[in-house]
């Protein structure tokens, strides 16, 4: 007679509830203080659960750049190119203002104006605070962003806190000159320009003592780091610890873009980039108490709309200018805003009272972890491995076609829940008509892109690509259209987990 | 004696407010230095500021025509693999 022990493991119920445990995108939210949780929620960087429903807009206002950063270039200006340092259109302040209030108006789900360059906002900082004054004046509900390599933070710091900017990001990439060396050609500073490692030690200086005063005055800080593969891919790793220990609230480790096109140092000297594996490695050992953002777009400093789905053509200055934006309109515009908001406040407060609402006993899947030597025909498995999943999504739901899909969003689930590390671009599938024909190719890039996910969520799905997808091991599923993205990955890794789909391989089982 | 901003200025702002002697102008198609002002600015900086802070190579050059700021010298990227890698993209 076996001696079997066995060990109830309860696992979280297939439906209602799927992200209610840690590891999951809204506990993260959760287990913010009540305060920082009220004043991200509606920014789409600072919260991936807001950047479902919530748009934001770039002003390219600050040209002047005040170092020089192996990844950038700044001479091209290329529709095609979705880049940081990269804009179509220069502003002044006073087109910015009227640019934004145009784009507030069209898109009420828009919650941030951020300074993002295309230069550095703190380099020349008038035009960045003017921009600020005029907005604050003219539409108070926007809420104020910039992001800025560090290099004249401490400076102005105080100017900052006085325009309630109550959010800024630093481009913080190293805490060790050597490693700055590297990456970092030279600074301008005190009238010189200088070279090497000189300059990184004091960008690296400027940075951390900016870091200090923006928390010490209360402003939320987030880090942006560039991974560098061979450069400063495992020094990340520190840079999260020290960040972290300073008060940064969130860090957003981002790959590097390379292309010899871009006519940047490392695109011409072959440097690569870090493959989505080596990327999440990295994010997921920097998780621990650093909240990480796993959601970045890696937008142009005159990016418009939501995030991965920039509407700058719909907003250039010439059609701007076109617009009357007098009292009425802006009273309106402000009206739309503030209901919205309100009604996605009400449905995120909902989700969340539901996530802490007792578990229907019956709907719980309780999986036992048999310690004992059994025979391979009886052996029961333990509770099942992590599952990548590729999500069509639209507003939080699974609730874009696959064929009109730009990008996939990409949940990890887990015993404890799903939640979003990454996403992948792809080309348009289908562009509508009669270009389907050419669908072939992009289909086996989008194949490509999708490697590493076992399964692809949807609200429809074409005959076509499904027998492609399945051949290349990826699922594809279109039970689950316009269900929330976090209960249909959770439906669909539970049916796995039922299937027997999600055991560990024989060598790994427990055997007494 | 003055310092000359050429055709390859991409029209990023960070030289003009920098100048001493405020000979730098906004211009189409691009940024200019009025010669008659330009002091180099000898006797206020130990280097002329704008080509100190101008981030494209060759974009500001003396008066016998020579980069202040030569090929190479602020990206570090070799000329001869700058041109090497231009080759390649042309060819694809």
């Amino acid at each position: 007679m076996e001696n079997i022990v066995d060990l109830p493991v309860i696992a979280p119920p297939s439906s209602g509830c799927s992200s209610g445990s840690c590891g999951s995108t809204a506990q993260q939210m959760n287990s913010m203080s009540e305060d920082i949780r009220r004043r991200v929620q509606d920014h789409p960087c600072y919260s991936e659960e807001a950047h479902h429903h919530f748009a934001r807009m770039h002003a390219a206002v600050a040209p002047a750049c005040n170092i020089q950063c192996h990844y950038c270039n700044r001479k091209y200006d290329c529709a095609n190119e979705s880049r940081p340092g990269v804009v179509s259109e220069l502003l002044t302040p006073d087109q910015a203002v009227k640019k934004t209030l145009a784009v507030a108006a069209a898109i009420p789900q828009m919650s941030v104006l951020g300074i993002a360059g295309p230069g550095d906002p703190l380099a020349n900082p008038e035009r960045t605070f003017a921009t600020f004054r005029g907005l604050a004046e003219k539409a108070p509900d926007i809420k104020l962003c910039v992001s800025t390599n560090g290099l004249m933070l401490p400076d102005n710091v105080e100017e900052l806190a006085k325009h309630n900017i109550d959010h800024v990001t630093i481009t913080i990439n190293c805490v060790d000159p050597e490693v700055g060396a590297k990456i970092y050609p030279w600074i301008f500073w005190k009238n010189q320009r200088i070279f090497g490692r000189e300059a990184a030690e004091i960008l690296i200086a400027q940075q951390q003592k900016g870091l200090e005063m923006l928390v010490a005055k209360g402003i939320l800080v987030k880090v942006n780091s560039v991974m560098i593969p061979g450069v400063n891919d495992e020094h990340l790793k520190e840079v999260s610890r020290i960040v972290k220990a300073k008060g940064a609230f969130l860090h957003n480790v981002m790959p590097l873009i390379a292309e010899a096109e871009h006519g940047t140092f490392y695109g011409i000297m072959g440097q690569r980039s870090p493959s989505p594996d080596e990327l999440k490695n990295l994010q997921d050992a920097c998780e621990g108490d650093m909240n990480m953002m796993r959601h970045c777009r890696q937008c142009r400093a005159d990016a418009v709309g939501l995030l991965g789905e920039d509407r700058g053509a719909e907003f250039t200055m010439d059609k701007v200018e076109a617009m009357t934006l007098d009292e009425d309109f802006l009273t309106t515009a402000l009206e739309k805003r503030k209901v919205l908001r309100e009604k996605v406040a009400a449905e995120m407060d909902a989700k969340r009272a539901k996530m802490h609402a007792p578990q229907a006993p019956a709907q719980a899947v309780i999986t036992f972890q048999r310690r004992s030597v059994i025979n391979e025909a009886s052996a029961e498995f333990s509770a099942g491995r992590p599952v990548l999943m590729a999500v069509a999504a639209k507003g939080g739901l699974v609730a874009e076609h696959f064929g009109h899909a730009r990008e996939f969003l990409i949940y990890e689930a887990t015993a404890v829940g799903a939640k979003l590390v990454g996403h992948r671009k792809t080309e348009l599938y289908c562009e509508g008509g009669d270009t389907c024909g050419d669908g072939e190719s992009v289909l086996a890039k989008t194949i490509r892109a999708l490697a590493g996910c076992e399964a692809v969520l949807c609200s429809k799905i074409g005959f076509e690509p499904w027998g492609e997808l399945e051949a290349a091991g990826i699922r594809p599923n279109g039970e689950h259209a316009m269900e929330p993205i976090e209960e249909a990955v959770m439906a669909v890794w539970h049916e796995m987990l039922a299937a027997g789909k999600l055991n560990p391989p024989a060598s790994e089982r427990q055997v007494a | 004696m003055a310092l000359e901003i050429i055709e390859t200025c991409v029209n990023c702002w960070a030289c003009e407010p920098l100048c001493p002697s405020k000979a730098i102008f906004e211009a189409k198609p691009h940024f200019l230095i009025d010669a008659d002002k330009c002091t180099e600015c000898l006797g206020d900086f130990a280097a002329a500021q704008c080509a100190s802070i101008c981030p494209i190579e060759g974009a500001i050059v003396n008066e016998l025509n020579e980069p202040m700021n030569p090929a190479g010298s602020l990206t570090g990227i070799p000329p001869a693999r700058w041109a090497q890698a231009q080759r390649e993209i042309s060819a694809r």
